[in-house]
């Protein structure tokens, strides 16, 4: 269907960018599963995603930072290798990273110049650079001084200087990663001011998001990914928050997992009024209220980064609540110490399985100890018992099928699936009467995401309670007795797994409350 | 990092000692050849100053139990500071933890009062004291307020310097030294006994060695050890799994501070008998311990070893300067090669290189 000079079909107006079936793999997963994407020249394209749907892999293959398996890449209707993003600059591509990528100790003008080779000799010539940042600064309302030294600024002026960065080396397509995600919602607003005119001046914008209300507002088109696939492209103006929620989650059932009815047992936990703050010092949960019982999985759904990361925090002491409480059976668990909540028998699967709940350069057999340590099974007068540990570790690797050459590999030596397998192995071991799973298959292959949800339908049917946190809709689905959906820190409902409606999910996850939908 | 494309680079998922040691012994014989260098410049034959440096330091009985009493301090201050970098604790302030050292163990020995039995564990428990207490500041202000270790720990050297000079020139300065800036000298029971002969204060040595022994099986086999190991090599698990980095980093600093304040009192109670300027107390002990604890891989038992090893160089360092008329700074600049040639080896200890064409990856 390809015409001359880069023209979609239906409507005539020029490409700026085409992406041809692009495949990217990585050890274990397929990042980007035959990806079609067009952009239009002059306008803003929103990639829409769940976390780990393939849209910032398929920006850096465009940014030329990842070289795509098979696939192909057409700027204005001319095909193009990207094997830079030095190349990609000379193609003028300039992109913005979620991380910004700046030197604290310089100015804005010496990092806007930087890596550039203008002129001729060893000298800068601030003069001239610094007519043109103004320029292009009043041009754009990226208002920032280009003396200032980089570490003075707030994280918005960061991101203008970042903006300016790509527009100093006439990008003419600009990828964003998530650039709200740090803002605050002034700056976001005079964000996409600037984008607006960007755009009007004739250049293209992509914008990488996983927030509904951002596509509605900034977007002409939004292009929605899901697990490494373009599920459809859509018109902004012709589409609904709702439909976006449900072209982002999906509704393709991939496991099929017997699941026996749920037998309800005590309350294991009860939340009341949770409240706690994000990293940034911002309201991250805001009052959460709910309970989970003995022998249930309650799933947390909800679109990513509205408080689930934060409250699997709270609730296992790495972050203190700012209001409310948690109360593990009659035990008030608010505010008490990781190592406290853990003792109290609250097991914890953490999100950054690697970072955070694994000790990479240790050995298999000291990972599995890392909490239980300093009982009296592994530890006497002080001193590690190492055949207790080492018992401990063979029996563990049988049990959770662990492969490894043996107890005294290094954690770091082993596959995602193994890692997932250890920590498990480790949290589980004191029969936990509360699970706290932060997305425990994310990552895995379909091996140990089978074994994973086996593992967790295991521990409720021997009475535990767990919270399963997953951006996986169909995951939650499957496993879940109830759902809670969580929107920007608040019960948005909690509904029956068996008679939950992705419809009714959809519109709680874009910030219905359940009440709301039913009536 | 740009590599042409002959040479391969890739992460080592393990290493055995062997290699470890291999790797170390690389980058010494690499520093040697490269200080040689200096030699020429200093119209003096390699081979005849690593000669002189061999005799002097191992030729004979005089060299070896000078060689060793220049081990004692840095065995006593690298032994702690292995642990302070297990801790991931960069603890570059040991030569002032030593020199708080001497001044407790002066204060002691001059002013105290204490009954004369007591006078040796009194002056050594002031030392650790002292010592502990000046690393604990910086661990304290890296764990509350996020401060960099490596400058506080460093400036307090200059701190500590500061103080000693103080104290000697000013109200310490002993009535009986004729005007020269030293405490009066310490009574017998406030020195350290020493094998005869020699300068050896044997019991300093026993205090390195029997330390290098008690933390390498604190930090392998102990409830206590496994907590700063995981503090060290991962802050976030240890976060998770409810370990105290406040505590630790501590304890660690307790540990390594303290033992170079135990090396400060073996100087002014074994060598010196008094406190004097800071220049003659300490030659930089507190700095080449960093690299003997460094090149020990942050093992206290190899600490014992490469200990040895600067005591050699470091008399050596005091053999060509009388014999070749060489300054004795020759040595700081010979240890700070080694330095400079063990921490560019960590690249090797973390990555296989290869040189060869590139291997097709099916």
């Amino acid at each position: 269907m390809e015409k001359r000079g880069g023209m979609t079909a239906e409507s005539g107006v020029p490409l700026a960018v085409r992406l041809k079936g692009i495949v990217k793999r990585f050890p274990g997963v397929v990042a980007n599963d035959g990806v079609n994407l067009d952009v239009r020249r002059g306008e803003i394209h929103c990639l829409l995603g769940e976390n780990g749907a393939g849209k910032t892999t398929l920006m850096r293959i465009l940014y030329g930072l990842y070289q795509p398996d098979e696939g192909e890449i057409l700027l204005h209707g001319k095909p193009v290798r990207l094997g830079s993003p030095k190349a990609a600059l000379a193609h003028r591509i300039g992109m913005v990273h979620q991380h910004f990528h700046l030197v604290p100790t310089l100015s804005v003008e010496e990092n806007i110049v930087l890596g550039l080779s203008e002129g001729t000799g060893p000298f800068l010539r601030f003069k001239r650079t610094r007519a043109k940042i103004r320029k292009l600064a009043d041009e754009y309302g990226l208002q920032v001084d280009p003396s200032t030294k980089v570490w003075q600024l707030t994280v918005g002026q960061e991101q203008r200087v970042e903006i300016l960065k790509a527009l100093y080396r006439d990008a003419d397509i600009l990828i964003m990663d998530e650039p709200t995600s740090v803002l605050t919602p002034q700056e976001v607003d005079a964000l996409f001011g600037t984008l607006r005119t960007l755009v009007s001046d004739g250049l293209t914008v992509i914008f990488i998001t996983h927030k509904l209300d951002e596509v509605m507002e900034a977007s002409h088109r939004v292009t929605v990914l899901r697990k490494g696939k373009a599920v459809a492209t859509v018109n902004t103006a012709e589409t609904s928050k709702e439909e976006l929620a449900r072209l982002m989650v999906g509704r393709e059932v991939v496991f099929r997992v017997e699941k026996p009815p749920a037998e309800l047992g005590d309350r294991v936990l009860r939340v009341e009024n949770l409240h706690a703050n994000n990293d940034r010092g911002l309201p991250a949960l805001r009052g959460m209220s709910f309970d989970v019982y003995s022998g249930e999985i309650l799933g947390i759904a909800g679109v990513s980064g509205n408080g689930q990361h934060e409250l699997s925090e709270v609730l296992t002491g790495l972050r203190r609540a700012t209001g409310g409480s948690a109360v593990l059976q009659r035990q008030d668990l608010t505010n008490c110490s990781a190592r406290e909540i853990a003792d109290l028998g609250v097991a914890h699967v953490p999100t950054e399985r690697i970072r955070v709940g694994t000790v990479p350069t240790m050995s298999i057999r000291e990972n599995l100890i890392l909490k239980s340590y300093r009982t009296p099974d592994f530890c006497k007068w002080s001193i590690l018992d190492e055949k207790a540990a080492y018992e401990n570790a063979c029996q563990a690797m049988k049990e959770y099928e662990i492969s490894a050459p043996h107890d005294g590999t290094a954690a770091k030596n082993l596959s995602g699936g193994n890692i997932q397998r250890l920590v498990l192995a480790r949290e589980l071991c004191g029969c936990p009467g509360l699970v706290v799973a932060a997305h425990p298959t994310y990552g895995l292959d379909v091996g140990a995401t089978e074994q994973v949800r086996r593992v967790l339908l295991d521990q409720r049917a021997r009475g535990a309670g767990i919270l399963l946190i997953s951006e996986d809709l169909d995951e939650i689905l499957q496993l879940s007795d109830r759902v809670l959906v969580i929107y920007e820190g608040e019960v948005m409902g909690i509904v029956d797994a068996k008679d939950a409606e992705l419809e009714t999910l959809g519109l709680m996850m874009a910030g219905t409350r359940q009440q709301e939908v039913s009536v | 990092m740009r590599m042409p494309s002959w040479i391969q680079v890739e992460r080592r998922s393990s290493i055995s000692p062997w290699t470890i040691f291999a790797i170390s012994i690389s980058a010494i014989v690499l520093a040697l050849l490269l200080a040689g260098l200096l030699f020429r410049l200093f119209g003096v034959s390699p081979i005849r100053a690593y000669g002189d440096i061999i005799r002097g330091a191992l030729g004979s009985k005089l060299g070896i139990t000078e060689t060793i009493r220049r081990m004692i301090p840095l065995l006593v201050i690298g032994v702690g500071l292995t642990v302070a970098f297990r801790a991931l604790f960069w603890n570059i302030g040991a030569e002032g933890q030593l020199l708080v050292g001497t001044v407790a163990a002066t204060g002691v020995a001059l002013f105290s009062g204490i009954p004369e039995i007591l006078m040796i564990p009194a002056m050594f428990i002031a030392g650790f004291a002292a010592g502990a207490l000046w690393g604990m500041g910086p661990a304290y202000l890296k764990v509350k307020l996020g401060i960099n270790d490596v400058i506080t720990t460093l400036l307090l050297n200059y701190v500590a310097i500061a103080l000693v000079e103080w104290l000697v020139y000013g109200p310490w300065k002993g009535p009986t030294q004729r005007g020269f800036a030293y405490t009066d000298r310490f009574s017998a029971a406030a020195s350290l006994p020493v094998i005869a002969g020699t300068r050896i204060h044997w019991p300093t040595l026993a205090i390195g060695v029997f330390a290098a022994i008690l933390l390498f099986v604190l930090v392998k086999r102990t409830r206590v050890g496994f907590e700063i190991r995981v503090v060290g090599e991962n802050p976030d698990a240890a976060k998770y799994s409810g370990i105290s980095q406040t505590k630790i980093t501590l304890l660690a600093m307790m540990i390594s501070g303290g033992l170079a304040g135990v090396a400060g009192v073996g100087e002014v109670a074994g060598i010196h008998h008094m406190l004097l300027s800071p220049e003659q107390i300490s030659l930089g002990y507190g700095y080449t311990a960093i690299i003997v604890a460094w090149l020990a891989r942050r093992n206290p038992l190899a600490a014992i070893l490469t200990s040895f090893l600067f005591g050699v160089i470091m008399r050596g360092g005091d053999v060509i300067k009388v014999s070749l008329g060489l300054p004795f700074e020759l040595v700081d600049v010979f240890n700070g090669v080694i330095l400079f040639m063990l921490i560019g080896s960590e690249l090797f200890i973390r990555y296989r290189v290869r040189i060869g064409a590139r291997r097709e990856v099916a």
